[in-house]
This record gives C-alpha cells, structure tokens and sequence, in this order.
C-alpha cells in the first residue's frame, strides 16, 4: 500500500522539470545548506520549484522514506533525487549541473 | 543531539571494513562534520548510491543525532 504523501511527491516531482525540497524558501532559507542549492541554482539560472519542508511534517518524513535520503535540501531533475547540498555543490563546480539541465531541456527562469 | 567523530568512524568501517575514514570537526560542536571515505565498496557506484550507503551505514542517525554530514566518497584510485 503506497503512501498517500508518496503520491504527493510523484505529483511535485513530476509537475515541474527541477524540484527542490528545501529547509524555508529560496528568499528566506532557513538552512545554510538549502540557501547554498539556492544560490547555486540562482547561479545556473534553471527555473525551479520549491517546497518548504518546515511547513509540512508529513512532506518532510515521506520524502526520506520516498527517496532514502533522510537529510535536506534534496533536489529533483526530471523526478529523479540528484543528490543534496554535497553533491550538488560538487556537480555545480565540475560542471556537470549545467551539463544535465541541458541534457534534460530543463527551460530557464 | 551530537555524536562523536570516533562513532561515525566506528559506525561506518563495521559497514565498510576496507574503508580509509578521515573526520574534519567543522564547527567542534560535534554536529558539522566532513567525512572524506575511500573504499572498495563504493567502485561502480553514482555519488548518490555511494552518500546512500554511508547514511546506511550511520543507521538512522544521518538528519536526526547527526545534522550535518558533509561527504567525498570514492573507490581506491
């Protein structure tokens, strides 16, 4: 039996080509680690939505279960989990953050 | 909630027993850290599988005892 906030998050995923669940919003981030994604993303330029994990508990544990990742900010391209603040900062530096957007036709904000 | 660097190391090598652990205390609170993890296990494996296992390997605690964990995995050069 799937979880009903499992069908939440295949909706989000889905709903738009870059997701990122994230500790406040991308003009107040609550967490240093959301705000670096944030600034990163600001950097690539991509159009991205957000969802703000603090104000919904059942989002926040779902997506752990959902995803095996039990930390945030967590970021989806095309409704797969690229990774957290780790990877994406190191996928930004080599590059290959702009690489998947383009390779994904991720459309620009 | 905090955890010390020698029970990160410890958690991870019983998950890993080939794996090289070095911990950087990023702020002493013993809340922020930086793992740097080389082991076998990880060949093969994309970032993300290879942060998945380390998470695994912390039991649960990864996001809970432990807020930050910042993570450079790879396989023997």
């Amino acid at each position: 039996m799937s979880e009903p906030v499992f069908e939440r998050i295949k909706e989000q995923i889905a709903g738009d080509d870059v997701v990122l669940y994230m500790k406040g919003t991308p003009v107040f981030p609550m967490c240093g680690f959301s705000a670096k994604v944030v600034h990163l993303l600001g950097q690539t330029g991509a159009k991205y939505q957000s969802y703000n994990i603090l104000d919904d508990m059942d989002l926040r544990q779902g997506l752990k279960d959902f995803s095996n990742w039990p930390t945030f900010p967590q970021l989806y391209v095309k409704g797969e989990l690229v990774g957290g603040c780790d990877i994406i900062s190191e996928m930004y530096e080599s590059g290959e953050l702009a690489q998947l957007f383009q390779e994904k036709g991720v459309s620009q904000a | 909630m905090a955890m010390a660097a020698a029970d990160i190391e410890r958690l991870i090598k019983e998950a890993m027993p080939d794996a090289q652990v070095t911990i950087e205390d990023l702020a002493g609170d013993g809340d922020h850290y930086r793992a740097v993890i080389v082991s076998e296990a990880f060949r093969g494996k994309s970032r993300l599988q290879q942060h998945q296992m380390v998470y695994s390997a912390l039991g649960g605690r990864m996001g809970g005892e432990l807020h930050a964990l910042a993570l450079a995995t790879s396989a023997p050069a």
